[in-house]
């Protein structure tokens, strides 16, 4: 798995790219909080077009994330997961907290929406 | 059951190891030409097995996954087997969303997946000996 990550006013952006099990969510988890802390951040987008595997692990972290996020007053969203990794969403019925939508700009409308 | 092909490994219970025996699993069923979305499901059923044992069972600690993939007429059996701790209560592991480990930001949805990707489920599990999971698949044949 690897990680990139993007600032965009007070939106941490993640592009994963791999697999994401839970052995790679102990990196996806430590590196996004560590970015996120450092930027001052508000909100978080998951740029999920490039994962090649999800398992529930992934569930976890995200929701974990944003359990952390949701005590600041932030957003988190999902933006570019493919049919597979919706599918696990779906099962989880993770989208009443973390919405997911196709694209990048869809997402950040959405989290940038929040209350200042 | 007389198998038409088979094989069973033991790994150390390693996290770094659920990516190996995704891999391992994939490669067995592709001899059988299935589709993509199916070699996805056993995948993702095996990698939830796997890393239940590794954290449920064996609670990160060491310890012996053995993993065994078997192919008759159709259909691929998957038994995914740990003698760590054991579960103390099947009915409720397999609810969706249950966890008992949500400190370490479990989603509960392993066994719920590997009911939704899998056409059977059995588990067998004794308190301080272990967990067996058995799973089968029909592969679609044109
Ligand atoms: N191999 C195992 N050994 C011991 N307990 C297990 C094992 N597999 C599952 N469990 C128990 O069943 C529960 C539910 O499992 P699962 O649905 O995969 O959710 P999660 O792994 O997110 O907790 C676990 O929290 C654990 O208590
Ligand atoms: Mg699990």
């Amino acid at each position: 798995m690897e990680l990139k990550f993007f600032k965009r006013n007070r939106t941490l952006i993640i592009k994963i790219d791999g697999e994401i099990d839970h052995h790679t969510c102990e990196t996806l988890r430590g590196e996004t909080d560590r970015a996120f802390e450092k930027m001052g951040g508000k909100n978080i987008i998951f740029r999920m077009g490039d994962v090649s595997f999800m398992d529930s692990s992934g569930i976890g972290a995200i929701i974990g994330r944003y359990k952390n996020i949701q005590r600041l007053g932030g957003r988190i969203a999902v933006a570019e997961a493919n049919q597979r990794v919706e599918q696990i969403f779906q099962l989880s019925a993770m989208q009443s907290l973390i919405p997911s939508f196709p694209n990048l700009d869809l997402a950040l409308e959405y989290v940038e929406g929040g209350k200042e | 059951m007389e198998y038409q092909n088979a094989f069973r490994v033991f790994f150390a219970a390693k996290s770094q190891n659920e990516a190996l025996a995704r891999i391992m699993t994939a490669a067995f069923l592709s001899q059988y030409d299935p589709t993509l979305s199916e070699i996805t499901d056993v995948k993702t059923a095996v990698s939830e097995a796997v890393t239940n044992a590794i954290i449920h069972g064996y609670e990160e600690k060491t310890g012996e996954v053995e993993l065994f993939c078997g192919y008759k007429d159709g259909q691929v059996y998957i038994e995914v087997a740990d003698q760590g701790k054991g579960i103390a209560d099947i009915n409720q592991a397999r609810e969706p969303l249950y966890t008992s480990k949500p400190e370490l930001e479990r989603s509960g949805m392993g066994f719920t997946i590997m009911e939704t990707f899998m056409e059977g489920i059995r588990v067998e599990s004794r308190q301080g000996e272990g967990t067996r999971i058995y799973m089968v698949k029909t592969l679609t044949t044109e």
